[in-house]
């Protein structure tokens, strides 16, 4: 996986998440939900990921596995976008 | 939190009736930041067209809405399945009562709880908006 992929993410989680500490002490495997991010700044998220990556994430792709830590959004990246890993 | 359905008379409304209760609260600000910076893309991608004609872009019915979106699938035990937002929609009558409109994955998911009835109610004031959420599954 390209680092600048997860650089990226965290920027985008950085801007949008609201989360209550800094995304950078947050470990790529770390449940963001638990860490404070709500339903609906997943949604901000995943907007903002699609304008980062210039990607649509489809429907079959709206769990919230997909979006509960920077781990699951780099490999959902991944498979929208195997050119940027 | 679960538990049997009672008429008032203390029997049972069925042997394996159950009620489940979803909560969701919303920040208004979220929502209103949605709007602004990603406009039509995030109204089309989580309301349904009633929501849209029912609330434009203001951001407290809006995010009463998503609550009630996030509550629904609460009650229903949503475990892991991708559930779009716009499956689950709110409707409100001439009276202002609402009610909930599901489609595609979620009217499959209330099938597959044995879901008879779901009942919603909205809240909004100052910055949070809320829904709960009452679902009757046989």
């Amino acid at each position: 996986m390209n680092d600048n992929v997860k650089v990226e993410i965290r920027r985008v989680l950085r801007d949008h998440a609201r989360l209550p500490v800094d995304i950078d002490s947050i470990d790529e495997q770390a449940d963001l939900f638990q860490a404070g991010m709500s339903s609906h700044a997943s949604v901000n998220v995943m907007l903002a990921l699609e304008d980062a990556f210039d990607l649509e994430f489809p429907d079959q792709m709206l769990k919230r596995s997909v979006f509960e830590s920077v781990a699951g959004i780099a490999a959902a990246v991944n498979e929208l976008q195997p050119e940027a890993a | 939190m679960s538990a049997k359905g009672q008429r008032p008379d203390g029997r049972l409304r069925s042997l394996e009736m159950t009620t489940q209760v979803g909560i969701d609260l919303v920040h208004t600000d979220e929502v209103r930041e949605a709007v602004l910076v990603h406009g039509e893309r995030y109204l089309n991608r989580v309301y349904t067209e009633q929501e849209r004609q029912d609330c434009g872009s203001d951001p407290w019915r809006l995010a009463a809405r998503f609550a009630a979106k996030e509550a629904a699938m609460k009650a229903l035990g949503r475990d892991g399945e991708p559930l779009p937002w716009r499956a689950i929609g709110v409707r409100t009558n001439a009276s202002g009562a609402s009610s909930l409109d599901l489609h595609g994955a979620a009217a499959a998911l209330a099938r597959r709880r044995g879901a008879v009835s779901l009942s919603v109610t909205l809240i909004h004031e100052g910055p949070l908006a809320a829904a709960v959420v009452l679902a009757e599954l046989g």
